[in-house]
């Protein structure tokens, strides 16, 4: 998926003002915020799990190296194969190697972000193999040519109608428009897909050391199809998803639902291992598992560590008031919300993607729902630390910062600087004591008036007030 | 230089040559907190599993499986032929006029009887493992997946249920599938709707 974050401002502006979008994302405070605290309340000790579920990813990435190699013995031993890729392109080239070499036509996916973040169908059907993906919202994704706005609720951002017009155009069936009919429809249309596929793709939200197996979390059933009937199974996922016990991925599935849907637990978690045995009627006879590197290893050792615990739930998304208002397309790319606008300037480059970590309030709600207790607002104020030493802000921008630095060294100066200041705009605020309109902060004025200041200032104040 | 070798040497510079034994630290089996132990497994299991849109028939002994499941397959108008586990082939399937095979599942199979290796109390859920005689698909493909669980089978958490496994079998087999309630999609309009890709109707027969 191409990086399009710079456009953060304009495309917000759009979604702001589209109806249909709005009513769409006036859904989440149900479905996931009130849902998120119902199953949290639910669980006898939530902030011991939180704990020990930071703690656990946390460990593992202090030896990172270690519980991989360990891993890919285990993954190893029991017959599946796994690549490391550098790159995203790396993890494509490896895929149509795979296909190629056990002559793929049609692949049928599961829903993965990580191969969203590579662009993989792209690469698979430039290599001429058929792509098909069957999670719902992927799949509606896949026929309307758009991307995700959600990494849990992928077209969050559809309404129904628009979603009953597509399979109309695209499956030349009567128009349904109950929820269940459409789903219904897609699901009919996508069984035989699943039997002819000769390649079953998906991510893999946990990679469990002890025993080589990756653990997927669904909740419709084709991730587990995905991976059970067409004779080769690749899973791509990034390093850093390793856990070393399964008692660590109970755990960890303790509160990934919880904090993504609001369910205690998904339909189907499935633990994978290895290939099938020449005796059983179902399970792949090839196994791939595909660790991507892509900008992961560079953030450990560094400020930006902790967001290499990220599970992917979702629960910042769906908290943040930026991402409530404005859905997951203006951000750019595949990951949206506080954590993508931490993720996307890594993977992407600070350059392409300024406007990402000024996408937030800092408010702090982020930091205070997500389950491994990643600090987002100080790696947000991280990333926009590094925009400024690297002389990346906009000219105005540096030159003001420059000529404040100048006058707050100068306290005589910046005293009558504020102080001048203060008066002219009490006086331009009139009686209404407040300003529309504030040179050099139109955009926070747009959309909202200033309040003017007394006319006086804290000095001139505490000076009056002193007791000789 | 591989891949392999240039991501590893910039993940140990980067944790400036922290090692760990993980042998040593799988070997401790640290769990996290847990729920406080119910006091009733199968009352627990039971609300937690209607709660997910299971539905639950208790019978006394095993020989009575097969009237529960045509019970069930009249309530919802469905039809008589089943798949299931060769497991469950010695059942008198033909008093209850259903017919049963065991195979692996075609698409057109509309019912699949399977058993499970234990069922987790905590969220209702059941656990399956795939083998030559216990396929995956079974309780996949089939619209109507029916699980036959013995009531001494319910564990209280997912952890006792890897320690249950690793007991009786050593080592993971293919696929563990941990299984609560109907497939289901909240991906339009995130409003739920039952029957996704997988089953649309999960009866669970706790006997015992």
């Amino acid at each position: 998926m191409r990086v399009a974050a710079l456009n953060f401002k304009r495309k917000a502006r759009q979604s702001l003002r589209n109806a249909r979008l709005q009513s769409a994302l006036g859904k989440i405070q149900v479905r996931f915020v009130q849902a998120r605290a119902e199953a949290i309340a639910g669980l006898d000790d939530f902030a011991g799990v939180k704990r020990r579920a930071t703690e656990i990813r946390e460990n593992v990435l202090a030896s990172l190296d270690a519980w991989l190699e360990h891993f890919e013995r285990e993954a190893t031993r029991r017959g599946a194969v796994v690549h490391w890729a550098e790159t995203a392109a790396d993890a494509n080239r490896i895929v149509i190697e795979i296909a190629r070499a056990a002559h793929v036509k049609k692949v049928v996916k599961s829903k993965s972000m990580v191969s969203e973040e590579c662009a993989l169908n792209d690469a698979l059907e430039a290599a001429g193999v058929q792509v098909v993906e069957s999670d719902l919202g992927e799949y509606i994704l896949q026929l309307a040519h758009e991307a995700p706005s959600h990494i849990v609720a992928p077209v969050l951002h559809k309404t129904k109608d628009e979603v009953s017009d597509l399979f109309a155009q695209k499956h030349a069936l009567p128009r349904k428009t109950g929820i269940a009919e459409l789903c219904r429809e897609a699901r009919d249309i996508l069984r035989p897909h699943f039997f002819s596929a000769d390649m079953g793709i998906s991510g893999g939200n946990f990679l469990i050391a002890e025993t080589g197996s990756v653990l997927l979390v669904t909740n419709e059933g084709n991730g587990r199809m995905a991976t059970t009937l067409p004779r080769v199974h690749v899973a791509i996922t990034g390093i850093e998803k390793v856990v070393p016990t399964l008692e660590d991925a109970a755990t960890l599935v303790r509160i990934l639902p919880r904090s993504a849907t609001g369910q205690d637990i998904t339909n189907y978690v499935s633990v994978l291992t290895g290939v099938k045995n020449p005796d059983e009627s179902d399970g792949p006879e090839q196994f791939h598992i595909i660790l991507l590197d892509n900008g992961r290893s560079a953030m450990l050792g560094t400020p930006l560590q902790s967001m290499l615990r990220c599970i992917r739930c979702g629960a910042c998304m769906n908290h943040c008031p930026v991402y409530q208002n404005v859905g997951g397309h203006a951000y750019g790319w595949v990951y949206p919300g506080p954590m993508g606008s931490v993720l996307t300037p890594l993977f992407a480059g600070l350059a392409n993607t300024l406007p990402l970590p000024n996408a937030s309030t800092l408010c702090g709600a982020c930091a205070e729902v997500c389950p491994v207790s990643i600090p987002l607002p100080d790696l947000l104020r991280e990333l926009r630390h590094r925009q400024s030493e690297q002389d990346l802000r906009p000219r105005l921008e540096r030159l003001s910062l420059r000529l404040w630095v100048w006058l707050a060294l100068r306290p005589r100066w910046y005293a009558r600087a504020t102080s001048l200041a203060s008066r002219v705009l009490h006086g331009l605020g009139g009686a209404k004591r407040r300003l529309r309109w504030l040179p050099g902060a139109g955009g926070w004025t747009d959309g909202r008036d200033f309040p003017a200041p007394a006319g006086s200032t804290f000095r001139a104040l505490y000076r009056a007030r002193k007791i000789p | 230089m591989s891949a392999r070798d240039t991501i590893l040497a910039r993940i140990r510079q980067a944790s400036r040559g922290g090692s760990v034994d993980t042998a040593a630290v799988i070997g401790v089996r640290q769990c996290g907190p847990q729920p406080a132990p119910y006091a009733d497994l199968t009352a627990r299991f039971v609300e937690r599993a209607r709660r997910l849109a299971s539905t639950v028939a208790h019978v006394g002994s095993r020989g009575e499986v097969p009237h529960a499941v045509v019970q069930y397959l009249e309530s919802q108008n469905l039809n008589r032929a089943a798949l299931c586990w060769p497991e469950f082939l010695d059942l008198d399937w033909i008093r209850a006029r259903i017919t049963v095979a065991a195979r692996p599942p075609e698409p057109e199979d509309e019912i699949g009887i399977t058993g499970a290796f234990c069922a987790i109390a905590e969220t209702g859920t059941l656990m399956l493992c795939s083998g030559r005689d216990t396929p995956a698909a079974t309780s996949l493909l089939p619209e109507t997946h029916v699980a036959v669980v013995a009531r001494e089978r319910i564990v209280s958490t997912m952890e006792a249920a890897w320690a249950l496994l690793r007991q009786e079998h050593g080592v993971l087999p293919r696929a563990v599938n941990f299984i609560s309630g109907p497939s289901r999609t909240a991906d339009i309009e995130q409003t739920v709707t039952l029957g996704a890709h997988g089953p649309a109707r999960v009866l669970i027969v706790l006997v015992g």
